[in-house]
């Protein structure tokens, strides 16, 4: 707790600081005060949390299961072969200069309003993350430790699975809290840009209600999610590469 | 046991040949070590008998047979302990018994064996985070003879340790040595390392080189520290000093 202490008090600054702005400004519609944006989230707990938080979680959780599992295979298929790293990696590293925001409406006019339209904006945005830092991963095996193996007669998939695998660990968790806040944002966007539900969804619809507090209300929920999700993934690291240090 | 014939090596990115034409044999159950400055091509002989450099020229036999046609020969311990730190003490010395698929209940009987021969019983179940330097490096030597190869080649495995630590890990390793009858090829830079160790000293003067001086240390086993005060032994590391210091100068 103590070592948190100056991120809880700079926070708590920060908190203030927005509460006697917003007091100063007086027009909640522009910047609801901590306390207005508190006060909509209790008066709006069960539309939020019954029907858009589940359906945003839905889009973030489907889309981010679906990057691990297609970051993780392009990662083992580029370290398995240089010809499979040599054609992908180019491919991979230009799909992420293709504007997010500007593609979403195109998954909406092949998948309709369905969660796979946004379960695709998602995965375009986290998959690559993960792709990539899962592969760096594989590459910093000791080369010295792979040639021990190979002394021992060990094959090249018992060195994926007795050295490489348990290496990259570090890297593997690494990219899924990046990639977390990262599927949240994607979800976010892909149900701003068009949804019958969803937190992001439900954020635009208060914008056109002028209600300030009631576009802050989900923000605040997508963010204590995210967070959470975070907090779970490091305390399963923790728990999994206590030796992280040693590597 | 061992035996090079004439066997030549050049690395692909280097312009010069780092071994022409060598010829050397070591007995089977010899302690045997070689000596000689850095870079000049000692880790290579190894790397060449384990299989990690392909062969261009000549032939290496172990029991009179091409290293080709063989599995599990030999056994490589590496300067750094190597042990991967996922895995517990017992894990990562079962490790090569893992790879030869030894069935299970063996690999921890002879794991179990091999670890109260070294000390460490009451470490099987820690981490090498656990471990003291002089520690893991027993552990190492223990996955290294639990390869089950009767050649073993360990690469200067005491050179990252502490003065202290490597005088106990040097009578350790004769010690070992006497109990499990391997035949040790080992490489170190450390004249006194290399005469308190051995029966045979092969020394690399020149690069390329074609023929490693073989020189008998006159030292019956078992050894203590004390040896290393003979007259004849401190003329001994004198002149194997003076050797290396001309091929460094060459």
């Amino acid at each position: 707790m103590r070592k948190h202490l100056p991120a809880l008090l700079l926070a708590a600054a920060l908190l203030v600081l927005w509460q006697i702005i917003a007091g100063i400004i007086d027009a909640a519609y522009i910047l609801p005060s901590p306390t207005q944006i508190c006060v909509r989230l209790w008066e709006l707990r069960e539309p939020l949390f019954l029907v858009h938080l589940p359906a945003t979680m839905s889009v973030t959780g489907l889309g981010l299961l679906i990057s691990i599992v297609l970051g993780v295979l392009l990662a083992v298929a580029m370290d398995w072969n240089p010809h499979i790293e040599r054609a992908l990696y180019p491919v991979i590293v230009a799909s992420q200069t293709i504007p997010t925001t500007a593609i979403a409406p195109l998954f909406i006019l092949w998948f309709g309003y369905s969660i796979w339209s946004k379960v695709l904006v998602t995965i375009l945005i986290t998959f690559f993350p993960i792709a990539i830092t899962v592969f760096d991963g594989f590459k910093a095996t000791k080369r010295e430790m792979e040639e021990l193996l190979l002394t021992y007669g060990a094959s090249k998939r018992e060195v994926f699975f007795k050295l490489k695998l348990p290496t990259a660990l570090p890297n593997f968790f690494s990219a899924i809290k990046m990639a977390i806040p990262m599927s949240v944002i994607g979800a976010a966007i892909a149900e701003w840009l068009g949804a019958q539900e969803g937190l992001g969804y439900f954020s635009k619809r208060m914008m056109t209600q002028l209600d300030g507090a009631g576009v802050f209300a989900p923000v605040v929920l997508l963010s204590v999610a995210a967070m959470i999700a975070v907090g779970i993934v490091t305390v399963l690291e923790y728990k999994c590469i206590h030796w992280r240090k040693e590597i | 046991m061992l035996r090079f014939e004439n066997v030549s090596f050049r690395y692909a990115e280097d312009d010069f040949s780092m071994m022409e034409h060598l010829n050397f044999q070591v007995e089977d159950g010899e302690f045997a070590t070689i000596i000689g400055a850095s870079g000049c091509g000692k880790s290579t002989i190894f790397r060449l008998i384990n299989g990690l450099e392909k062969l261009q020229q000549g032939r290496i036999l172990v029991d009179e047979r091409p290293v080709q046609e063989l599995k599990n020969y030999s056994a490589f311990m590496p300067q750094k302990d190597l042990l991967f730190p996922w895995r517990t003490i017992e894990k990562n010395i079962c490790l090569p018994m893992e790879l030869a698929k030894t069935p299970k209940a063996e690999q921890e009987a002879k794991c179990k064996e091999v670890l109260e021969q070294v000390g460490l019983l009451a470490y099987a179940k820690k981490y090498p985070k656990d471990l003291s330097g002089g520690m893991k490096q027993r552990v190492a030597f223990a996955r290294t003879l639990l390869s089950g190869a009767d050649l073993l080649l360990l690469d200067e495995p005491f050179s990252a340790l502490d003065y202290l630590t490597r005088v106990d890990m040097q009578e350790w390793l004769l010690h070992q040595w006497e109990h499990y009858h391997k035949t040790i090829l080992f490489i170190t830079h450390d004249v006194e390392e290399a005469v308190f160790l051995s029966k045979t000293i092969f020394i690399i003067q020149d690069r390329p080189f074609s023929k490693m001086e073989r020189v008998e240390v006159p030292l019956p086993y078992p050894r203590n520290r004390e040896d290393l005060k003979r007259p004849e032994i401190v003329e001994l590391k004198e002149q194997l000093i003076e050797k290396l210091r001309r091929s460094v100068s060459l």
